[in-house]
């Protein structure tokens, strides 16, 4: 089967309407950057404290809120995130809060807030150890106080009861996502001496840390400009290998599309406020080179047809490449569109800003190798011929036969 | 025309049992448990798949810089002495510049000889110059500071290494983080709940004895006023450590110690004579032969036991000693005398350290990923197959099969290289199927553009792989360039990603370009000529 068969699409003659286009997108993100939403930097670029906590019911924001302002926690901001079924809510402190010298002081402000105020059982959780946080460690060192099974005081003890809380812990991180439902769960994975044991000593709290990023002010200032000079760095390293491959102009028309792809793209961002954060960068960076690469493949085909159809006017020849490679631009973007949504479908919460990136950007990096890059090609050509008021051909550059 | 593939088909199943090796290695059975087992030791997990913690440490290397200026007062303080010359002072003046010394009020008839003197000794370390008011000016050179900030950085490392280790944390990652900013990286797997390590990596068991020149003071104030409103040059105001308040003693003690740091041998855990836990310690040869001259010429003075900055106790000079000696009185609990001794023993670190960033994944959140993306990577794969399948039918099992060739020598390389896979290296991977499949696609439309330019099939294959290499090359080439920026500027979790991608492309120009002409001329060879292939 075949979707593109002889397919003679005056791309050129569509010109304006992709100016157009790009301009609203980029404007419209560009202001946004400037005015409104500015660039919505993650943690790791401005410095801060985030908490990812887990409940085992749908989280009381107010609660939690409560709970932290009693432990001298005024500046947080809870947010729901992921899907609504999983319970989860960021808890983050702003940098000011995040010094230096006592770097993960919000943290344990914040743990010690929820497991006073959130435990299942009520106030006979006191002294007990919160199997929904415990460490492996912490859990063994517990069972062996406790020492249900009577194995005495020996390494082998240790080694058993080390067993035993690797076997609980697995269960609890493995099958049921960090929070266990309840003791009773736990019947039949474990001795019946080793659970009542963990009835009288242990509690669920319902709530879990999943994940905390800290980062002080210091780091963050690096990254931003790590960040900003890594993007640079890709965008001159692609410039000079097409100057090298190609010619010059050819490398500045397929970075200045790249340069509009990442511009709308963090202009996105802006819009809809979403953060950046380290891996939204590599996103940035993997589209910088996906969308060079769809722009060399035209690029390609007009340098190979600049040989062949020497009597054509320039346009032609540019819009009979997009055309012939047309069918292959389509597909490509497609099946990678295909893997990267499925990334961002089934991938989780983690890579959720990753691959949104990247949804975004293999539509507009598709997009502006056709509507950008090859246009300015024909644009560079005529502001030429208006310079020169001769005709001289576009270079082809360097171009190896092959057989 | 029938090519010969033997060779390049033994070629193909050689790697492909290369890789399975790779990814596997020699697995105890077949069974899936088995299997996984293998796969598990063969290919590491990133911290944030398996959960555990990163820090990013700063190392204060100015401090390092500062005790070896103290050292060198100390030292121009005795040629002074020993040069007859009195009078003349040297200081460090500024807290901010560790790295300049000044020699205060010189006598003006001394001036040639504190010059030559300083001159002789401390030139290769110290750019001297003298000023008109009787003073001189040592500046450490440049290349000494870094040296100093060089060594002060790899110390720590070595020293932090060994504190991780003796904790029992399993494949800790400690290594230089960012060249030139003094920073450590430091990765524990397993380990969620990183406060015990973070304490134990920041102590900086800075212990020293010091001589007491005057104390104890109830406060800051009646101290200067005791010494006439200024403190001797050479002398430091020292707080004594108090558990249980924030007033306390302060002790005037000499700034240079008598003993320090890499002064002790080992130390232990140990009770005093009240069973309360304290720390014995042993001093190395050279530092018990400078205990045993200072205590033996100072007996009935008072040394101060100085532990990061506090005091911990103070006491008599009863009689000459050498190379033992107890701290007691510091109000320890069995664990922190536990964790004094351990931290004793691996040294000292040569400057405090300041955590700069800390990120510690749940292991629960771990798992969840590996799942989530497992899935992912397997939807988008089935999704890509189907679609080939369905749209260049018989050449789609040969996109698919090289596909899979791709991942088999994607998954086997990191084992080889015992690379590391994080949640980012598993969208490089799923990635990489996509951009993979690229190669493939190209390929295929340039020989169905052939084909109805009306060549023969084998023509049409020849000219579609021959005009698609180029453009493969360079569309490769870029995206590898953006990776490796990726590589070199990024952290963990996102270099496990420019990895992967890199790898993913790098084997993708050996089975879409390579592989996938071979199954075309081996079903070539099976046709009669000219007739139709199915693509």
């Amino acid at each position: 089967m075949e979707f593109f068969r002889d397919v003679n699409i005056d791309w050129l003659g569509k010109k304006w309407y992709f100016l157009a286009f790009s301009l609203v997108f980029s404007i419209s993100g560009l202001l946004s950057i400037l005015f409104w939403h500015h660039i919505p930097l993650g943690v790791d670029f401005k410095g801060g404290t985030l908490v990812y906590i887990k409940f085992d019911a749908a989280p009381q924001v107010d609660r939690i809120r409560q709970s932290a302002s009693s432990a001298g926690l005024r500046d947080v901001s809870i947010q729901r995130f992921g899907r609504a079924e999983d319970h989860e809510v960021i808890v983050s402190l702003p940098q000011r809060d995040t010094s230096e010298g006592a770097l993960d002081l919000g943290r344990s402000l914040i743990v010690q807030a929820l497991e006073s105020n959130y435990s299942r059982s009520g106030a006979d959780s006191a002294g007990k150890l919160d199997l929904d946080n415990a460490s492996r460690e912490a859990l063994a060192a517990y069972l062996g106080q406790a020492d249900p099974l009577h194995l005495g005081v020996s390494p082998n003890a240790d080694q058993q009861y080390m067993q035993i809380a690797t076997k609980i812990l697995n269960y609890r991180d493995q099958e049921k996502s960090g929070l266990i439902d309840s003791l009773s769960a736990l019947q039949g994975r474990v001795d019946p001496a080793v659970l009542s044991a963990l009835q009288s000593g242990t509690f669920l709290s319902g709530f879990t840390i999943r994940n905390v990023e800290i980062v002080g002010p210091q780091v963050g200032a690096q990254l931003r400009q790590q960040a900003m000079l890594a993007t640079l760095y890709s965008l001159a390293g692609m410039l000079v290998y097409l100057w090298f491959r190609f010619e010059l102009i050819y490398g500045v028309a397929a970075v200045v599309a790249v340069f509009h792809d990442t511009l709308i793209t963090i202009g996105i961002f802006s819009l809809v406020n979403r953060e950046m954060t380290l891996t939204v960068i590599a996103a940035i960076l993997t589209l910088i080179g996906y969308s060079m690469n769809d722009t060399i493949v035209v690029f390609d085909r007009i340098r190979e047809n600049l040989h062949t159809m020497r009597r054509e006017s320039l346009s032609t020849v540019v819009n009979r490449s997009i055309n012939q490679t047309l069918s292959r631009t389509v597909l490509t973007s497609g099946l990678t569109f295909l893997t990267v949504l499925s990334l961002f479908i089934f991938g989780g919460e983690v890579l959720n800003g990753f691959s949104f990136a990247l949804v975004i950007g293999i539509l507009v990096g598709t997009y502006s190798s056709i509507a950008v890059a090859a246009p300015m090609l024909v644009a560079y050509q005529d502001w030429r011929l208006r310079r020169d008021k001769r005709p001289t051909p576009l270079p082809a550059g360097r171009r190896t036969q092959v057989s | 025309m029938r090519k010969n593939l033997t060779g390049k088909i033994i070629l193909i199943f050689a790697t492909l049992l290369v890789f399975v090796f790779g990814i596997f290695g020699i697995p105890s059975g077949v069974s899936g448990t088995a299997l996984k087992a293998a796969l598990t030791n063969r290919i590491h997990l990133g911290l944030d798949l398996r959960g555990g913690t990163h820090l990013i440490l700063q190392v204060m290397v100015q401090e390092a810089v500062g005790a070896t200026a103290d050292n060198d007062i100390t030292r121009i303080q005795a040629d002074l002495k020993q040069n007859n010359i009195s009078g003349a002072i040297p200081t460090r003046p500024d807290a901010a510049h560790p790295e300049i010394l000044r020699v205060l009020s010189v006598p003006a008839d001394k001036e040639g000889a504190v010059r030559s003197m300083l001159e002789d000794r401390y030139s290769a370390q110290y750019d001297i110059s003298s000023a008109a008011d009787n003073t001189f000016t040592l500046t450490m050179k440049p290349t000494v500071v870094r040296d100093i900030e060089q060594r002060a950085l790899a110390q720590s490392i070595e020293t932090i290494r060994d504190r991780v280790d003796r904790l029992g944390v399993s494949e800790p990652v400690i290594e230089e983080y960012g060249p030139g900013k003094n920073q450590i990286l430091v990765e524990l797997p397993g380990v969620d709940d990183p406060a015990r390590v973070k304490d134990i990596i920041q102590s900086t068991a800075r212990l020293e004895i010091h001589e007491v020149l005057g104390g104890p003071f109830p406060d800051e104030q009646s101290a200067l006023q005791a010494n006439g409103g200024t403190l001797p040059p050479d002398g430091e105001l020292m707080k004594a450590f108090d558990q249980s308040s924030d007033a306390g003693q302060y002790y005037l003690l000499r700034r240079a110690a008598i003993v320090a740091g890499n002064d002790f041998r080992d130390a232990q855990p140990s009770v005093d004579v009240n069973q309360r836990p304290d720390v014995s310690f042993i001093l190395t040869r050279a530092g018990g032969d400078r205990f045993f001259q200072f205590t033996s010429s100072n007996i009935g003075k008072s040394m101060a036991i100085v532990l990061d900055n506090s005091v911990r106790e103070v006491a008599t000079i009863q009689g000459a000693i050498r190379d033992q000696g107890q701290i007691s009185g510091g109000g320890f609990t069995k664990d922190t005398a536990d964790n004094l001794s351990l931290m004793l023993r691996t040294g000292a670190l040569p400057a405090s350290i300041h955590f700069l960033e800390e990120r510690t994944v749940g292991p629960s959140l771990g798992a969840d990923s590996i799942r989530q993306g497992v899935m992912a990577a397997v939807a988008g794969m089935l999704a890509v197959m189907a679609f080939m399948l369905f749209y260049y039918h018989g050449a789609g099992i040969n996109a698919d099969l090289a596909l899979a060739l791709n991942l088999v020598i994607l998954l086997g390389f990191m084992g080889f290289t015992g690379s590391t896979l994080t949640l980012p290296g598993i969208a490089g991977v799923i990635l990489t199927i996509g951009m993979g499949v690229d190669s493939n696609v190209l390929i295929f439309e340039r020989i169905r553009e052939e084909l109805h330019a009306g060549k023969s099939p084998s023509a049409a294959i020849d000219q579609g792989f021959g005009h698609a290499w180029l453009t493969i090359v360079d569309t490769h080439v870029t995206t590898i360039v953006s990776a490796a920026i990726l590589f070199l500027f990024g952290t963990g979790p996102v270099r496990g990603f420019a990895v992967t991608l890199t790898f993913g492309l790098l084997a993708n120009l050996f089975t879409a370009v390579f592989v996938s002409r071979v199954i075309f001329d081996a079903i070539l060879n099976r046709k009669q000529r000219g007739e139709a292939i199915s693509i």
